[in-house]
């Protein structure tokens, strides 16, 4: 396929205005040793040829089209509305480069300035920046951000929040001689009694997931005053989808909320269409990473968006700048713009109240059956539970996938002394009907 | 001036139409009410036709690639053909989940798989991690792995050499590796000195950090001699890729004595800018860097893949699960149709772009690299400065021809910098109307100069305050009534 | 240019005020005028310790950031609050209103040493 619109007579022009006979002479400052022939690839195929190709990958995929999924942890599936797919398909949104020139980008400028509207809303905090790569690296971030507004040297991490997520954490503080602590379990929420232990002078920053990642609910108040009493902050890894109902970051006192954006208007995509927000209270406005978009007026006093706080950034600060962060996600926050502009603070709440009942239900019915039993008895969650069973896990999983559920998610990677335990997530996705046919084929194992 | 959602809100209406909820009330106790939200967002009640006409109206607020010429030196604006959008957007891409069983995830195994493989012929490496999510991720991502590959050896090394002309991502992902920057003066033209590497090359030397052609569009000439430097004081040689798309398929990095690169998927290989993102960064390892790669890494055993886990000096994870997939599937399909002769004759073609405009603009003003460039070139703004118009002016002024301004004041080596990179996506027809508004507006400038001072006139809304932006920030809307 | 007779300055642009103890300081009009539009300026906390010739604090334009060096060691025990929501004063009053921080002086000898005004305008020339 050639994307090359210049045709042969159109380059002997070029050529000859260039001052060459041949295009190679403007390599030839490449050293001879150092050029190639050609590269040991296949030769170019047509559009018709690469369409089968793709679809012969993706064929070999099972995807939850065919079947039941009820696996979560950290990338869900939920509905997505078409008017999300239509923005985000425009050519206009997709195609445009970073909005550093501002009166050519109000597009991209407003709709991220709305985003940052509803993040904030949602997390009960301050000032939202334009998007991250993803929750964990935002959680990353979050603990740098405590670290550089303390002044301290110590983050203090529950286990309870995804192993993707501690380790993203520990990658990225690797050069920066902080040291991690990590909190127990309690019944497979966050060790209130640990946190208070390891809390210390020198800690600058708690950082708690709720839903953590067995979906059981945190007391994120409560780590608050842990926090608080050795004047460290508290970083919350959130849910937005749930801050309809359930409690916002910034009512239980957060500093910082960060978490994965991909429930709000985006696909599983193998995990690949994660986008990472960032909320504070506004005291840490001008020590955030990323970029933010601002509100200001132009030269006839007509009001307009520009990107704003942007000496915090690499390309002004380089080595001295906030993170290092460029190119983030604009357009999958984009479709959480979309997403969340339909809703309404009363449909995030059916929303969020539909997802508490449907994956409730799935609870209730699952431990009915003889050999499921609660793995954290008496845990509220949201959307994902975690269930003992005496099955073989293995076995349990392949004869699921037989017919056509995906799911639950064997816990035994992911953390010692759980190889019996698995976790369902539940949205609402899934009718009575499917759920009936998982718990139906689940007894019959 | 297209409202604010909360500004459009009309109490009571939703958007959207929630699923069926018909599950039966459990026994269970109800959420403690500490869980609770206790005060009501403030978020925008619309319907849908309302929500579609408000991001289309706003969509046309954009200058985009699909619409307007991009000369933006430094990101290579190049065609995103739509034949990627849709194959991206394949229900076997789009509904898998990360944590399904691998024999259900074949396909896009082999697919990231083959990509990796594409990539290191490409550009002369042994192998590539997929997860890093954009450039600078990936630049964070190698520095680490150059961390580790000295550590492991016992060496202590804390410095990284980067030349001034370097993209601020290079140093400020080098602090946040924890390693000093040390950097060199590079000529006028952009290129290093190299006795002045020789000196700087000291012991504690990790790697240098460099941009090939550098960001002034030259190639460094004097590459194999610094590489061969490099190696003799035991230091790596880190190949920042944002510049690739010059040497596609006519050299590759590798070749050049580079230990380590990233590769921008959303420049060389035209995955969408997204209006800043999901881009993919990529970084691929000559062999002895191998061990230190993130994890997983998928494995080809007997036809079938798999993610291994089992890599104990792995550096660990930038980001969860493996990458940003879809951008990795548009890539993976651009190499596909372009193929070998493809990808060499878009290298070629972008160098003869660059070449023929700057032989065109550079009587406008000043080109301090010289005559001849690689798939860039940069022009200084300097002399209008007497005219009290300067590098921004211009651009604003481009603005108001339909045009998307090219790349300003970087390098910050140039004053009044001017960055232009055409591509090879763009006729002659094209490139002629940008250089002959180009020229008008550099002889406006002398003549006339308030109109490059008060530009743009014609786009949605004229030069924004980015003073009071910054002074008195707004970041979110204010509160509903 | 603005170069008032009573103060001491540092070649990097900076002024220093002895009140006692203690050394007032903040940048000077030339550099107010380089910068143009102060957007940002970030100022140690009460308390920090400075040292001579070491960056503490920052000034920030739309596009630029620059390190200001402090003329003097000592500990931080005045910070000028109102550069947070005010920060076009360094450009309106660089002199006074826009001043940085005041510190407690632990080398006081160090202020002798510094840039009288005369010298400091020889050195912009």
């Amino acid at each position: 396929m050639n994307y090359i619109p210049v045709n042969e007579k159109d380059n002997k022009a070029m050529l000859e205005s260039i001052g060459v006979k041949d295009a190679a002479e403007l390599f030839s400052v490449i050293p001879e040793e150092a050029r190639i022939a050609k590269l040991d690839m296949p030769e170019g195929i047509s559009e018709h040829k690469l369409v089968k190709e793709l679809e012969r990958l993706a064929a070999r995929n099972l995807s939850s089209k065919e079947y039941a999924s009820y696996l979560g942890a950290g990338v869900y599936e939920h509905f997505i509305p078409a008017v999300v797919g239509e923005i985000t398909n425009r050519s206009e949104f997709s195609t445009a480069y970073t909005p550093y020139q501002p009166e050519a980008s109000q597009g991209t400028l407003q709709a991220i300035f709305e985003y940052q509207s509803m993040i904030a809303e949602l997390t009960g905090l301050d000032v939202s920046n334009a998007s991250l790569y993803d929750g964990a690296s935002a959680a990353a971030e979050a603990a740098l951000l405590c670290v550089r507004s303390t002044g301290k040297k110590k983050i203090a991490v529950s286990k309870a929040l995804h192993p993707e997520y501690r380790k993203v954490i520990a990658t990225y503080l690797r050069g920066s001689g902080i040291t991690i602590v990590e909190i127990e379990l309690d019944n497979g929420a966050t060790s209130l009694a640990d946190a208070t232990k390891l809390c210390d002078a020198e800690t600058g920053g708690l950082v708690i997931q709720s839903p953590n990642f067995f979906g059981i609910i945190e007391d994120l108040a409560e780590f608050k005053a842990v926090a608080q009493n050795c004047s460290a902050l508290l970083a919350a890894v959130i849910n937005p989808l749930s801050l309809g109902v359930l409690s916002s970051p910034g009512e239980c006192g957060a500093d910082i909320a960060v978490g994965e954006g991909q429930v709000l208007g985006n696909p599983a995509g193998l995990g690949g269409f994660t986008f990472g927000f960032l909320a504070v209270k506004k005291e840490f406005a001008w020590k955030i990473p990323g970029r933010i978009v601002g509100q200001t007026t132009d030269n006839k006093g007509d009001r307009g968006y520009v990107l704003t706080l942007q000496s915090r950034e690499q390309h002004i600060r380089r080595e001295k700048a906030t993170s290092n962060i460029c190119t983030n996600s604009a357009l999958n926050a984009l479709a959480a713009c979309v997403y969340l502009s339909g809703w309404g603070p009363d449909g995030m709440r059916k929303l969020g109240e539909q997802n508490i009942a449907k994956s409730s239900y799935a609870f209730e019915q699952i431990i009915k059956i003889p050999g499921f039993s609660p793995a954290f008895p008496g845990r509220a969650f949201f959307n994902e539970f975690a269930v003992k069973t005496d099955r073989n896990v293995e076995e349990l999983g392949k004869k699921l996938l037989s017919k056509k559920i995906m799911g639950p998610l064997p816990l035994k990677g992911f953390h010692a002394g759980m190889a019996d335990t698995v976790l369902f997530c539940v949205t609402e996705t899934k009718t009575r009907e499917d759920i009936d046919r998982l718990v139906k084929t689940l007894s019959e194992i | 001036m297209e409202k604010q959602l909360i500004e459009m809100m009309e109490q009571g209406q939703t958007g959207y139409s929630l699923p069926e909820s018909d599950v039966p009330a459990t026994a269970l106790p109800p959420l403690p009410d500490k869980y609770l939200r206790k005060t009501r967002p403030s978020l925008p009640e619309l319907s849908e036709p309302e929500i579609l006409r408000h991001f289309t109206r706003l969509s046309r607020l954009n200058y985009a690639l699909s619409t307007n010429f991009y000369p933006l030196g430094s990101c290579t604006m190049k065609y995103n053909p739509p034949v990627n959008e849709i194959l991206s957007g394949l229900p076997g891409f789009k509904y898998i989940h990360p944590y399904q069983p691998e024999t259900s995830l074949q396909g896009a195994m082999e697919l990231m798989y083959n990509l990796s493989e594409s990539l290191c012929e490409i550009s002369g490496m042994h192998a590539f991690t997929l997860q890093p999510a954009a450039g600078a991720h990936g630049e964070f991502t190698g520095l680490l792995i150059i961390s580790s590959y000295f550590k492991a050896r016992g060496e202590k090394r804390t410095k990284i050499i980067v030349p001034d002309s370097a993209h601020g991502t290079n140093p400020a992902s080098a602090a946040l590796a924890g390693f000093e920057i040390i950097a060199v003066k590079s000529g006028p033209d952009g290129l290093l000195d190299v006795e002045k590497i020789k000196e700087t090359l000291t012991p504690d030397v990790a790697a240098i950090m460099l941009t090939v052609p550098n960001t002034l569009g030259v190639f460094e000439k004097n590459i194999l001699k610094i590489s061969k430097l490099a190696k003799k004081n035991g230091s790596l040689m880190y190949y920042d890729g944002a510049n690739l798309n010059a040497i596609l398929g006519n050299a590759r990095p590798g070749d050049f004595g580079f230990d380590l690169i990233h590769i921008n998927l959303h420049k060389t290989f035209s995955t969408p800018h997204g209006g800043g993102g999901p881009g993919a960064g990529p970084v691929g390892v000559k062999k002895h860097l191998a061990e230190f790669l993130p994890v997983p890494r998928i494995e080809k055993k007997r036809g079938k893949f798999g993610f291994d886990y089992d890599l104990p000096e792995s550096i660990g994870k930038v980001r969860s699960f493996y990458g940003n997939f879809p951008v990795l599937v548009k890539a993976y399909a651009y190499i596909l149709a372009l193929g070998s002769d493809g990808l060499r004759r878009t290298g070629t073609q972008a160098v003869v772009n660059a070449n023929y405009m700057l032989s065109k603009l550079k009587s406008s003003l000043p080109a301090p690299a010289g005559d001849r460039c690689m798939h860039e070139f940069v022009l200084t703004g300097k002399p209008l400065v007497e005219y009290g118009v300067r590098t921004l002016d211009i651009a604003k002024r481009l603005l108001d021809f339909k045009y998307y301004a090219p790349t300003i004041y970087f390098p910050t080596i140039v004053e009044e910098a001017i960055m232009i990179e055409p591509t090879e996506t763009e006729t002659k027809a094209t490139l002629d109307g940008f250089i002959e508004t180009f020229l008008k507006i550099i002889e406006e400038a002398k003549q006339n100069p308030d109109m490059a001072r008060h530009a743009p006139h014609t786009t949605p809304v004229g030069r924004l305050n980015e003073v009071e932006a910054a002074r008195k920030p707004v970041l979110k809307w204010g509160k509903v009534q | 240019m603005n170069i008032p007779k009573d103060l001491r300055y540092v070649k990097t642009h900076e002024w220093a005020s002895k009140e006692g103890k203690n050394v007032r300081i903040g940048i000077t009009d030339h550099a107010q005028h380089e910068i143009t539009d102060v957007v940002h300026v970030e100022l140690p906390s009460k308390g920090k310790k400075v040292e001579k010739g070491q960056p503490c604090a920052v000034v920030e334009s739309v596009k630029s950031a620059f390190d200001i060096y402090a003329p003097v060691s000592g500990t931080v025990i005045e910070v000028n609050d109102k550069l947070d929501s005010n920060p076009e004063l360094v450009n309106q009053s660089p002199y006074k209103d826009g001043f940085f921080v005041v510190i407690e002086a632990s080398n006081m000898p160090e202020y002798d040493s510094l840039m009288s005004p005369e010298d400091y305008e020889k050195s912009l020339k």
